[in-house]
Formats: C-alpha cells, sequence, structure tokens
C-alpha cells in the first residue's frame, strides 16, 4: 500500500471524507465530476484504513493525541481491533453504498443530490472518527456531531413527515445522550478524573457496586443510537429519509456507532470484571431480551417495507447489546461479529428495498406480490440478506448468533437463549414471507396500474452493490477467520 | 503604563462628552471604536501584567488607600474586564452601520455618549477596589444605559426603560444602604480594608443586615429569578447594539460584584455558611433557570426569546457560586466569559436581521436562511454553544457546573441541569427551524445578505465561541486561577 505512517492514517481517515465533503460540495454543478469525487474519496479510506488491519493485528496501539480541551480531556485517536473492525466495515461499505446511491438517487430523481453526498461524506468522517476514539470524550464529541450531521439527510425529501420524522430522530438521539450519556460520562470523570478507554476500565475498586450500575444503566441508555427500548423511537422515524441512508447510516454507520460505543464501553471503560463483579448488568439483560423480543413482534405488524426493516434492525442491535451485557468473552465476540453479518445482512435487504421502490414504486409489502419474476436478482439478493440474519447456514449471520447463543449457554441465561431461538423463527417469518409473496404469489388482478410499471431490474448500480453485499455473506460463512480473530482480539485471544 | 488601570476608565469618560459635542454623523462612532480598541489594548494589558506579577494596587490622584480611593486589579477583574472590553470593541464596529439604521440621525451623537459612559461605568465597577465608588459606577452605567434603553424604535421601549429604571433604582438604592451599613460599623469603604475588618464582627446584626441589603441589591441587578423582571422588556426593545452590549457584559457585571462581595468582602465561611445564603440561591436559581427556560420556549420574539434565555443563564452562574467550592467558582466564573461569547453572539445575529427585515419576530424570520445564510448560520452556532453542544464554549461550561455539582455529590441538580439543557435545545430549534425550513415569503425575496461590516463582528464572536470550545487553557484556565485566588487555595 501507499505505506501511510499509522499514526497519521488516524486523522487522515476523518480528514478525507471532510475534503471529500467539501469537493461533492464544490462540483455540484457536475453531477458525474460530483459522483466521481465521493466514490474516489471512498476509494482513499478504504486505502487508508485498510493498512492499519495488519498493524492492529500485530498488537500496536498507534496513539494520536490532537488537543488537550479540558485538563486530563485530551481530544485523542488510537485504534485497537474493535474499532479496527467498524472502520473496515464502515469504510467498505461507503463505496457500495455510494455506487448504489448513484442508481438510486437518479432512477428516483431526487432534488438536492450535492446536499446529500455532501452530508453522507461528513457522516461517514465522524462515523471514522467514533471508531478511532481513544476516550469516552472524544467519541461523545463524534457521535453528536454524527447525530446533527445525520438530520439534513433524514429529512432530506423535506415533506411535512420528513419534518416530523426528523424532529423525533433529534429529539430522541440528543435528549438521551445529553441527559443521561452526558451526565454517565462527566460521573465517572468526576470520580476517576479518567475516561481513556483502556485495558479493565477506568474504574478502581473504590467504586460501589451500586453506583456501578447506575453509571453502566446511564450509558447503556444514554447511548440512544443502540435503540434500547424504549428508546428506539427514532429508527423507524428515521425511514423517512432516501434509501442509501436508511441503507447505509440506519443499518451500519449510525446504529453500529451506537452498539459499538455500548461495546467499547462495557470492554474499555468498565471492564467485564468490573460489570460483572458489580451486578450491573442483570436487569439490562432482561430489556435487551424485551427488545430482541418485542422489536421483532412489532416488525411482524408492519406492512411497509422499510418500517419492518427498521424494527428488525431493532431487534438485531438487541443481539449485539446482549452480546455485551452478558460481559464475557463469548458474549463480545458474538456482538462484534454481529456488528459485522449483520451489516452485510440489512443493508443488503435495504439495497433491495429500494430497488423495488425505485423499480417498480413499491413500498408496502402486501404490494410485492408476483414481483419476484420481474426483479428476480433483486429478491434472490433479500433472500440471502434475510437468510443470513436469520442465522441459517451456508450465510454468515450464522457465527455471530452462534457465539452469541454460547454465550447465554455458558453464563446460564437459559430464558435469554429462549428468546434468541424464538426471535429467529419470528425473523424467519416476517422476513422470508417477503421474497416467498414476490416469487410465488401472483399480482392481483384488480391492482392499480400507477404508469411505473414500465421497467424490468433495478438500475444496475443497484444490482451491483446488492450483488457484492450479498456474496459477501456468503463469503464470510465459509471465510470468518479474519473476522473472528479480529474480534477475538478484542478480548485479548490472539490468534 | 502604570497609569492604565485609571486611564481605561478614564479614556471613555472624557470621550463621553467630546462625542456628545461632535456632529451627528460617523465622528461619534469612529471616535467610540477607537476609544474601545484602546481600551481592549489595555486590558490585555492589565490582564497579562496580573497573570505574571500579580495584584496591582493604583492609587487614584496620588491619595493612599483606604483614604484615597484604591484601583485594585487582581485575576477576577481583570479577566471581566477584558470580557467587558473584548465585548465593546466587537459591538462598537457593529453599532455603526446597526444604529444608524435604527436610531434618528439626530440622536447619533447622543447614543454614542450615552454608550461610552454605560461603558465607563462597566469598566468602573469592575476595576474599582472601593465599595462606595462601586456604587456610583453602578449608578453612571445603569443611568445610562435606562436612557439607551429607551431609544430603541419601538414605543415599547419607554416602558421598558421606565421598568428598568424603577427595579435598578431600587436595586441600587439597597446596595447603597447595605454599604452605608458596612461603613457604620467598619469606618471605611476600601474593600481590602473591610475584608480584615469585618471578620471580628461577624457577630453584628448590622453586619447580617448590611449582608441582606447588599445581596438583594445584587440581585435585582444580576436579574436573579424573580427579581428578573425588568430584564426581558429591556432587551428585546433596546436598539440591536445596546441589547447585544448590554446581555453580554451589564448582568455579568453584576455576578462579577456578587462574587466579590461574597468572597473578598464577608468572605466564604460567612457569606455561605454563618449565613442562610447557599439554599437561597439554589432554589431560586433552580427554579429560575427551569421555569425561565420554559418561557424562553414560548415566546415569539427571538431577542425576547433569548432574554430570557439569559435570566436561565444567570441562574447557572448563580449555582455555580452558590457551591462555594473552586470548581464551582471556576464554572460561574468561565460561564460569565463563556456566555458574554455566546449572548453577544446571537444578540449580533439578530441585529444583522433586524437590520435587513426590520423585526425579530420568529414568525418573520421564516426562510430567512435562503436570503441570509451567514447570518443564520451565525446564529446557529451561537445556538449550539448556548444549548452546551461540545466543541462550543457552551460545553466547557456545562461540564464544568456538572462536575461542581457532583463534587458535591447534588446528582439531582446535576439531572436538572441537563434537562434545561434540553429546553435550551427545543427553543433554540425553534428559531431555526423556522428561518430553515419554511417557506420565505414572497415579499421578503429581494432581501439581501446582511453587510460585511455587521457580519465581521457577528462571526468574530462566532469564532471565538468555537475557539475557546476546543482551547480553553484560557478561558477555564484563568477562571480556575482566580477561583483559587478567592477562596485562598493557592496564591
Amino acid at each position: 500500500m501507499m505505506g501511510i505512517d499509522p499514526v497519521n492514517a488516524l486523522w487522515l481517515a476523518i480528514v478525507v471524507p471532510l475534503i471529500g465533503a467539501i469537493g461533492v460540495a464544490l462540483t455540484g454543478r457536475w453531477p458525474n465530476v460530483r459522483e466521481a469525487v465521493t466514490l474516489v474519496t471512498g476509494v482513499v479510506l478504504l486505502s487508508i484504513v485498510v493498512p492499519l488491519w495488519p498493524v492492529v493485528m500485530a498488537g500496536d496501539v498507534p496513539r494520536l493525541v490532537l488537543i488537550e480541551t479540558l485538563p486530563g480531556l485530551p481530544i485523542a485517536l488510537s485504534v485497537e481491533p474493535l474499532g479496527m473492525l467498524f472502520a473496515l466495515i464502515g469504510s467498505l461499505l461507503w463505496i457500495v453504498t455510494s455506487v448504489y446511491a448513484i442508481g438510486y438517487m437518479r432512477g428516483h430523481h431526487e432534488k438536492n443530490q450535492t446536499r446529500f453526498y455532501t452530508c453522507f461524506a461528513i457522516a461517514i468522517a465522524c462515523t471514522m472518527g467514533v471508531a478511532f476514539s481513544d476516550n469516552m470524550f472524544t467519541l461523545f464529541l463524534f457521535y453528536e456531531a454524527l447525530t446533527v450531521s445525520t438530520y439534513p439527510l433524514v429529512t432530506h425529501a423535506g415533506t411535512e413527515a420528513a419534518k416530523k420524522g426528523g424532529r423525533v430522530y433529534l429529539g430522541i438521539l440528543i435528549s438521551t445522550s445529553i441527559v443521561f450519556q452526558l451526565l454517565a460520562i462527566i460521573w465517572t470523570y468526576s470520580l476517576t478524573g479518567n475516561l481513556d478507554f483502556q485495558e479493565g476500565g477506568v474504574f478502581g475498586g473504590e467504586t460501589p457496586a451500586w453506583l456501578i450500575g447506575v453509571l453502566y444503566a446511564l450509558f447503556a441508555f444514554g447511548i440512544g443510537k443502540a435503540a434500547l427500548m424504549p428508546f428506539h423511537r427514532w429508527l423507524p422515524a428515521a425511514m423517512v429519509a432516501p434509501t442509501p441512508v436508511s441503507a447505509l447510516l440506519h443499518a451500519v454507520a449510525v446504529v453500529k456507532a451506537g452498539v459499538f460505543t455500548v461495546l467499547k464501553v462495557t470492554v474499555y471503560l468498565f471492564g467485564l470484571d468490573t460489570i460483572t463483579a458489580a451486578g450491573a448488568n442483570e436487569w439490562l439483560l432482561y430489556v435487551a431480551g424485551a427488545t430482541i423480543l418485542l422489536a421483532s413482534l412489532v416488525a411482524m405488524t408492519k406492512d411497509n417495507l422499510k418500517a419492518r426493516l427498521a424494527y428488525s434492525t431493532v431487534s438485531q442491535l438487541g443481539y449485539i447489546v446482549l452480546g455485551a451485557l452478558l460481559a464475557t468473552q463469548l458474549g463480545i465476540i458474538g456482538g462484534a461479529m454481529h456488528i459485522a453479518t449483520h451489516a452485510f445482512g440489512k443493508i443488503t435487504l435495504f439495497f433491495a428495498a429500494g430497488a423495488i421502490m425505485v423499480a417498480a414504486h413499491k413500498t408496502e409489502v402486501s404490494q410485492l406480490d408476483g414481483l419476484g419474476k420481474r426483479m428476480p436478482w433483486t429478491f434472490a439478493a433479500f433472500t440471502i440478506g434475510a437468510l443470513s440474519i436469520i442465522g441459517l447456514p451456508p450465510f454468515a449471520g450464522l457465527w455471530s448468533k452462534w457465539y452469541l447463543a454460547l454465550a447465554t449457554l455458558e453464563t446460564q441465561h437459559w430464558v435469554l437463549l429462549g428468546i434468541l431461538m424464538v426471535s429467529s423463527l419470528l425473523n424467519i417469518f416476517y422476513l422470508l414471507s417477503i421474497p416467498m409473496r414476490a416469487f410465488f404469489r401472483t399480482a392481483a388482478a384488480t391492482a392499480v396500474d400507477d404508469g411505473h410499471d414500465h421497467g424490468g431490474e433495478a438500475p444496475v448500480a443497484c444490482l451491483l452493490a446488492m450483488g457484492f453485499t450479498s456474496l459477501a455473506c456468503i463469503v464470510l460463512f465459509f471465510y470468518p477467520g479474519p473476522l473472528y480473530d479480529l474480534a477475538a482480539m478484542i478480548v485479548g485471544v490472539t490468534p | 503604563m502604570e497609569h492604565f488601570p485609571a486611564l481605561m476608565i478614564v479614556l471613555p469618560l472624557l470621550a463621553a462628552p467630546v462625542a456628545a459635542a461632535l456632529p451627528n454623523g460617523r465622528l461619534p462612532w469612529l471616535l467610540t471604536t477607537a476609544v474601545s480598541w484602546g481600551v481592549l489594548a489595555m486590558a490585555c494589558f492589565l490582564l497579562a501584567t496580573v497573570l505574571g506579577t500579580g495584584p496591582i494596587s493604583y492609587e487614584m490622584g496620588g491619595w493612599a488607600p483606604p483614604w484615597g480611593i484604591e484601583f485594585r486589579i487582581d485575576t477576577l477583574n481583570a479577566f471581566v474586564l477584558l470580557i467587558v472590553a473584548g465585548i465593546g470593541a466587537v459591538v462598537t464596529p457593529f453599532a455603526g452601520p446597526s444604529a444608524r439604521a435604527e436610531i434618528p440621525q439626530r440622536l447619533q451623537s447622543l447614543f454614542y455618549c450615552l454608550f461610552l459612559l454605560t461603558y465607563t461605568g462597566l469598566l468602573g465597577i469592575t476595576a474599582t477596589g472601593d465599595i462606595f465608588n462601586m456604587f456610583v459606577f453602578l449608578e453612571i452605567s445603569s443611568l445610562s444605559s435606562y436612557a439607551l434603553i429607551a431609544l430603541g424604535r419601538d414605543r415599547r421601549a419607554l416602558t421598558a426603560a421606565y421598568q428598568y429604571l424603577i427595579m435598578g433604582t431600587i436595586g441600587a438604592t439597597f446596595f447603597l444602604i447595605g454599604v452605608g451599613l458596612l461603613y457604620s460599623v467598619t469606618g471605611t469603604l476600601n474593600i481590602a480594608d473591610l475584608a480584615e475588618r469585618l471578620p471580628a464582627l461577624e457577630e453584628a446584626r448590622v453586619v447580617h443586615t448590611a449582608f441582606a441589603f447588599l445581596v438583594a441589591g445584587i440581585a435585582l441587578k444580576l436579574a436573579l429569578f424573580p427579581l428578573h423582571l425588568w430584564l426581558p422588556n429591556a432587551y428585546t426593545y433596546a436598539p440591536s447594539a445596546v441589547s447585544a452590549f448590554i446581555a453580554a457584559t451589564a448582568t455579568k457585571v453584576a455576578v462579577y460584584v456578587m462574587i466579590r462581595v461574597l468572597f473578598t468582602v464577608f468572605g466564604v465561611e460567612f457569606s455561605l455558611g454563618e449565613m442562610p445564603l447557599q439554599p437561597i440561591l439554589v432554589v431560586l436559581s433552580v427554579i429560575g433557570v427551569v421555569v425561565t427556560s420554559l418561557m424562553a420556549i414560548n415566546q415569539l420574539d427571538a431577542k425576547r426569546l433569548l432574554a430570557y434565555s439569559s435570566v436561565a443563564q444567570l441562574g447557572y452562574m448563580a449555582i455555580g457560586i452558590a457551591f462555594g467550592t473552586t470548581l464551582g467558582l471556576t464554572a460561574a466564573i468561565t460561564h460569565v466569559f463563556n456566555h458574554a461569547l455566546m449572548k453577544g453572539a446571537l444578540f449580533l445575529a439578530l441585529g444583522a436581521v433586524a437590520y435587513r427585515i426590520g423585526s425579530t419576530r420568529i414568525h418573520d424570520m421564516a426562510g430567512l436562511a435562503k436570503v441570509m445564510p451567514w447570518t443564520i448560520l451565525a446564529f446557529a452556532i451561537g445556538g449550539l454553544s448556548l444549548v452546551g453542544v461540545p466543541l462550543t464554549a457552551g460545553f466547557i461550561s456545562k461540564w464544568y457546573l456538572i462536575s461542581a455539582a457532583l463534587e458535591q455529590g447534588w446528582w439531582w441538580l446535576a439531572v436538572i441541569m441537563l434537562i434545561t439543557s434540553l429546553f435550551a435545545v427545543m427553543y433554540v430549534w425553534k428559531v431555526i427551524e423556522v428561518a430553515w425550513f419554511r417557506d420565505l415569503p414572497e415579499s421578503r425575496a429581494d432581501v439581501r445578505e446582511a453587510p460585511l461590516s455587521l457580519l465581521v463582528p457577528v462571526w468574530v464572536l462566532v469564532a471565538a465561541n468555537v475557539w475557546f470550545g476546543i482551547d480553553t487553557r484560557f478561558s477555564a484556565g484563568v477562571a480556575a486561577r482566580a477561583a483559587e485566588a478567592l477562596l485562598g487555595v493557592a496564591p
């Protein structure tokens, strides 16, 4: 590769998308140049992030202090296995989503595309910042910036519904982060004088168990992006956004920033031993379990395709939070792997949903009857994504669910194991029923011809993106090694 | 150089009658701008000297204290002087075009005369080391600011100024009674002298009475809830530049006086320990913060909204003072600085809006972001700072305040402060959403961006909000030193 110093790679990963955002804004008048800028930026970003991988696997921790804002509270960057995993997924899928977005945005004749691509690039910069934060303070900065920068994307359509969705989105994310998360951060700092992410956490033995419990709960609910119930409503509300946004941000970057933060806080701010010793996780585990089950149940009642996928995401995020809350090695490994496998699966589903909207202008599940014949590739991709999320072989989703189930067995949480199994069954029901309808039912004769039934498959750019992510779901089943190694490094298991 | 403490007061004082004598036009404005920049240079020098070599004592007219008037500059008031001078130096360039548009031509000279007098008064209150002298400067600044507010183009400015006059005079009278009582038992008016003699008299009922009068008087000037009723009208109807200047400096100077009286004159043990001031301050401030934040959400005029928010923010400062700890005091002093920056930026941005559309009603600002993007963006960033979003100055204040609350174990107070910052999100968002997402009415299609002469001062303050949100070595650093000096923790 280009041989960038790992330390420089850290800040470059944040600055490059920002430069890309400026480039996009400047070239807005020439759409082809503008899209080229986005793609080139994506490739450059990936080529900056990937060389960090071997560095991390070798056990090195490049670290960069930018500025000391408050005494003992620097804005600093570093990379460890979990951040590496998140950054890799984010930067890789940005390129894929950009390809998809070009097909989608043009096919859908969206307005204000320059603003769209600009904000998208800024959101990616914030995501990289979250991934590479060296302490909770820095992470919080990027976390909030991510919320603000994605707001224009959520309200992109500018309609009343979009504004209303945007208000819920901003309202829940800002209030949870300010009232719970910031309180927890300042409280932690005033107790320990330290917010650095470090092995075993920052808490010494002198902090009473009840306080650990309170703080951990404040973090768990305060990280609203992890969509733990009852603070999950923002995610369905965000579905008013254009589909590429729902795909990358609300299946990958934003929501994964949430669960990533939960994992990070669990492993590096508290430390697994502190949490289990204080029993801080016990009741929260059942909140996560309830989230998994309830969100799945709600998803079954949704006829709108994107709303159904949104609730499915809430449920799947619950898996990752559950993995973190179990606070065992297997749980963390399962949770971290689920960040990756769910990312590939869910983004495929959203890509397909968007393709259906562009090519056939259908948004409701009940309208999809017989569409499989017209869009076979799209629905094939959808099926693969769905199977991966359900967790069936030969798809990647199996591995993460496997480790999560092992972790519940290991800690003898039989109820939670049951919830995982029941939820998988529910997944089968509400996800697989969609391609089933498309392939095996015939379109109702009374269907209103809305003048959009002219086309066949989705735009080529969309198909390419879907093809890539669904292939990744299969490849990761057969070659989960690198992913597992990275996840295992988090809890100190070196390959 | 050694005459700077006196010179920075005398310069604007002498310039005031000169400005009044100059013909209406640009000249008074140019004079005022030159004076304010000169004062800023002196304030910077003073702060640098104090930080380097310790407090400065200046004997006015060569008469040694405690008989003569002493000007005593330590870290705290050098810092506040810099805030007042800095805001003055940014607001006066803005006042040129803004006041030309808002104030009748025949009153221009008078306007700058009054402005300079207010400036003199505020600097004088801060610099002096004599408590009666403090009262004199308080009256200079108050009387001239009543007249300044009355210059607003809305006729309601007159009643607002009158209301402020009545309340302000009551406050000043209380202050004076307190000073008189102190003099009757100690026989001195010099603050350092008072601080030396008062501990022996702590049991005296006269001292307790004096304390009550002083605190009540300052609380009126500081607009501590529920003594804030004069403030919203005064800020709303004053000319734009005056709103920005007074909002950013006058109440901050009152906060300074409060800190000086509580911590230097009476001492922390007496003020917060023996006197039941801590619960009074905390309870009133907490109620004030909650109530006035909610009032701000319901306002229809953006200036009035900011005025209510100011009362809430002053409540935060009062809470910081009430802790009586180094961290709490650092929070309060840092917030004095940061709040001056954010309110200055916000009121100036609204001044630019008023310059173009002649109104600051939220409804009238619909869609304004399309034609005045830089002004609205400045307002948005100032608003983020007011909310306390990370990487803005407001976040630093909030961080310190909440740390101070948690340090005391008052987690409920921390929760209340975080919830009220959500209220701030709501009232700032209210303006932004209208300006950004509503459609621009046809009648305003030809509105243009504010001129550079207005935008530059606005953006100077906006940049300061971001700068001091990232690099806090100066703002929080100096505030911490001032707090340590007040509480006698460190030299």
